[in-house]
This record gives C-alpha cells, sequence and structure tokens, in this order.
C-alpha cells in the first residue's frame, strides 16, 4: 500500500506494483481499458463520484499502473450503481461499466466480498431469489387475486435444485463465500 | 407480438405484488395474453451477480431464457434490472458463440439449452411501440389531475448500444405514456440521475444510494410534484422504501407517493389504490386518494 508523504500525497513503491494485473483485466474482455487518456469524463459523470471517495479515472490509472491490492480492496470500487453514464460518454468508447464489473469479478475471485454482500448472495442461492418472499407478501398476494406463492423456485422444488446444481457446478456458493483476504 | 411469457424476477411478485395484479389485470385489455415461466429464478440482478461473477450471471439468465424458449414466446419484463440481465445475457449468447458455448455445457448439466430463438421486452417498450400512445388514450376511464415526476432509471435506456430509444440522456417516451394519462410531467434536476440502488449499492453500501436518492428526492419535491412514476421496482423500491429509511437515518421527510407505471395506467383504467397493491407501499398513497 502506498504510504504518505509529507506533504499529503501518497509514494507508490515499485514493489507495491503488479504489471500483471492489467493482463487480468485485458484476459477477462477488458481490452479497452489500454485507450485511457485520463480526461475524466467518467468521474465528471459519475453520481456516486459525487458524494464518495470513488474516482472511474483513479481507478483506472491505478489498474494500469498495477496497483492491484490498492483497487481490490478499496471498499469504494462497490459504490458504483451501474447507471453506465460514464460508459455512455467516454470519449474513447471505454465500456467502463464493464471495466469496473470486471475489476469486482477479479476481487471477487481474490476473496474480496462486502459482509452485506454475501447475506443478499445467500438468500439468492437458498431460494433462487435475491429478494425472496416472506409471509407478509404471500397474505397480500392472495388478498390481490394472484398466487399465494409466485410460479417461480420459490414454487417448483425441483427448479430450485436445478437452480442451486447450476450454481454449484459454476462453483458460484464458494465465490459467494469469500475468503481468507476479505476485508 | 401480444403473446408474452412473463418473468416475474424478485422485487414485484415478493415486495409489490400490486404491479404484478395491475399487470395481470391490464392484459386482457390490450389484447395481451400471458404465459407463465415456471420455474424461473431471479433474472439474475445485474448489479448483485454479473458483478460478482460474469459466468454465473450470464449461465442463470440463460436458463430463464430457456424456460421462455421451451413456451416459445418473446419474454415481458416489468423491471429495467430484470431487463438489463435477460436482454443483455440475450444479445451476448446470440452473437458470440464461445460465450454460448460455455453457458450450454454447463446448461446441459440440467437439460437444457440456449437456442437464441426469442427476443425480451420491456412493458414499457410494449406498451409505447406495439400499444401505442392512442390505444392507452383509449382504455383511460379516469384522466388524473397530478403531477408527476419520472424517473425512468437506467437500465431500460442503457447502455444505449444494446437499446432501440432515439436517445438516453433526453429520452420522452415514459413522459408521453404517463402525459396521455393526462397528468402533467414535471421536469426536475438531475432527471436523469440515477436512484443509488443499483450495482448492489442498496444492498452493500446503502448509506450511498440512499443519499443520491435523498438528492433526487429534494429536486422532485421542489417542484411540488404529487407523485413518482417509475418503470422498475428497484427504483420504485429505494423512493418508497429508501423515503422511510432517510427519514430514520438522515432525518428528513419527503411524503412523496411512489407508482410504478403499471399501477397508474390500472387506476387510469378502473382499478382502486387497494386493486393495484396500495398496502405494500410505505410512503402511503392516501394524498392520491383526493386527486382521483
Amino acid at each position: 500500500m502506498p504510504t504518505s508523504n509529507l506533504l499529503g500525497g501518497s509514494v507508490i513503491r515499485s514493489e507495491d506494483l503488479q504489471a500483471q494485473f492489467v493482463e487480468e483485466i485485458v484476459k477477462a474482455g477488458g481490452e479497452k481499458i489500454r485507450l485511457c487518456f485520463q480526461c475524466g469524463t467518467c468521474t465528471g459523470s459519475c453520481p456516486s463520484g459525487r458524494r464518495t471517495a470513488f474516482k472511474t479515472r483513479q481507478l483506472i490509472a491505478k489498474s494500469l499502473l498495477g496497483l492491484r491490492d490498492e483497487v481490490l480492496h478499496d471498499t469504494n470500487l462497490w459504490t458504483c450503481t451501474s447507471c453506465y453514464t460514464c460508459t455512455e460518454r467516454c470519449p474513447r468508447g471505454i465500456d467502463v461499466t464493464n471495466l469496473i464489473f470486471i475489476i469486482r469479478n477479479i476481487a471477487v475471485k481474490s476473496g474480496i466480498i462486502l459482509d452485506r454482500h454475501k447475506v443478499a448472495l445467500g438468500y439468492l442461492i437458498k431460494t433462487g431469489h435475491l429478494v425472496p418472499i416472506t409471509d407478509n407478501y404471500t397474505k397480500l398476494r392472495k388478498e390481490l387475486g394472484l398466487e399465494e406463492v409466485p410460479s417461480t423456485t420459490h414454487k417448483h422444488s425441483e427448479a430450485l435444485k436445478e437452480f442451486q446444481q447450476l450454481v454449484s457446478k459454476l462453483e458460484f456458493d464458494k465465490l459467494a463465500a469469500g475468503g481468507e483476504d476479505r476485508k | 407480438m401480444s403473446d408474452y411469457a412473463l418473468f416475474l424476477g424478485c422485487v414485484i411478485p415478493n415486495r409489490y405484488p400490486g404491479i404484478e395484479a395491475a399487470m395481470r389485470k391490464i392484459a386482457p385489455i390490450l389484447g395481451i395474453t400471458l404465459y407463465e415461466m415456471d420455474g424461473a429464478s431471479c433474472c439474475p440482478a445485474p448489479g448483485v451477480t454479473r458483478s460478482f461473477d460474469s459466468q454465473t450471471w450470464l449461465t442463470l439468465a440463460a436458463r430463464n431464457i430457456c424456460i421462455a424458449e421451451a413456451i416459445g414466446k418473446n419474454v415481458l419484463t416489468m423491471c429495467n434490472g430484470c431487463y438489463a440481465s435477460l436482454k443483455d445475457a440475450n444479445i451476448i449468447l446470440k452473437n458470440d458463440s464461445a460465450k454460448r458455448e460455455a453457458v450450454n455445457k454447463v446448461l446441459s448439466e440440467v437439460g437444457r439449452s440456449f437456442r437464441g430463438s426469442i427476443d425480451v421486452k420491456h412493458i414499457v417498450e410494449v406498451l409505447y411501440n406495439e400499444v401505442g400512445l392512442e390505444k392507452i388514450k383509449s382504455i383511460a376511464k379516469r384522466r388524473l389531475n397530478l403531477k408527476a415526476a419520472v424517473h425512468y432509471g437506467c437500465h431500460i435506456l442503457k447502455p444505449s448500444e444494446l437499446r432501440e430509444w432515439k436517445s438516453h440522456e433526453r429520452p420522452t417516451f415514459l413522459d408521453e405514456l404517463v402525459t396521455a394519462l393526462g397528468l402533467e410531467s414535471v421536469d426536475y434536476q438531475d432527471k436523469m440521475m440515477c436512484c443509488g440502488a443499483g450495482g448492489g449499492v442498496r444492498s452493500g453500501v446503502p448509506e450511498v444510494g440512499l443519499d443520491m436518492t435523498r438528492e433526487k428526492l429534494r429536486n422532485i419535491t421542489r417542484t411540488g410534484a404529487d407523485v413518482i412514476v417509475n418503470c422498475c421496482p428497484l427504483c420504485h423500491l429505494q423512493f418508497d422504501r429508501g423515503q422511510v429509511e432517510i427519514e430514520q437515518n438522515l432525518g428528513e421527510n419527503f411524503g412523496v407517493p411512489v407508482l410504478h407505471y403499471l399501477q397508474l395506467l390500472g387506476i387510469c383504467t378502473g382499478l382502486t389504490l387497494d386493486e393495484v397493491g396500495a398496502k405494500a407501499h410505505n410512503v402511503s398513497l392516501e394524498t392520491l386518494a383526493s386527486k382521483i
């Protein structure tokens, strides 16, 4: 991790750079990252960047430099709402939102995942729904003349088994549990 | 054209079932026949699955598409998030043979295969492009004298490369659908800004999402809007339950009721507030009752 110098800036040490990081990103489909000329349109368009320390341009610069650990461990990585404004406005035609997804995918593969996201993914894997039904809503569904339990994995146990079989084949259950490396 | 496989998703059936009820009651009036996608799952959500493992996202989305392919009907979604997952995955899988093969290899474990035989539509797309404004006007029995703050949400518009709208920065289709029902659509600052819920922000860093929602609510209430009209249940949840969360955590109260377009259309065709699921709302719809 970079350390602060007397002027409050940070010193980037060569031992912190992992040049293969950008290769990882390119391999996952993010080859256009190399086209970035640091204009900052992404940061200027970002609704999360307006209110947090999330700076998209900086994320790209750090990724290109190879500051892998710093990029992957920065909680601000999870403040992108995937609104695609940066993607739409990038003058270099970089799909910035997808780049953020790619970097998040690498973080998750490295075992870095927020505890709150682990809870949400737990619901998905257990029920097939990120937002599962509760008794209050089965009651309301009935009042509205709908099937009490929607005809999804909630109602069809064999469909839920099939869904879970795919999740386990993809080892998504293991990924969703996070790893030692997480913050 | 008028037969669809209805994709329910999570938030509509499990949190705002009144949107589903409105859809099912309006469909016959519009001449739309709906088929059930038995055994479908979460789309799965773009933010909370694609962000984490794009291969899992693509495969589970493909499984849902396969269910509609077996019915032989195009998918109809009522949610921008489901639309983003299923439409984007469908396009990727139709065009990228390597990704399709990788997904089909996993799907073969459960005896399924993505064929690329159908399309994915959002209900607002169907209402605007296929049903048309004239038909919408003709089925509305009530004209509501309300000022509406229209919120599109991001994924019905973007990525624009995979969408067919004329503009993603200054779209008008949802405003046109709203004004066709007699409401006024008010302009407001940063109208096209995200609600704050997507990308896994609502589940992962909710304080950031709510700060964004509060900014939108401040801009909306400044116009004197009576109601927020959206076409995405996650935006809907973020605005409706979000107002309670903002009051609890940030001490600011707005009290603006929130309606999905299908609920608004349902009310205009004669459904009561209870029939479009008023009970599920955190911000009471009662203030609307006197104006209907």
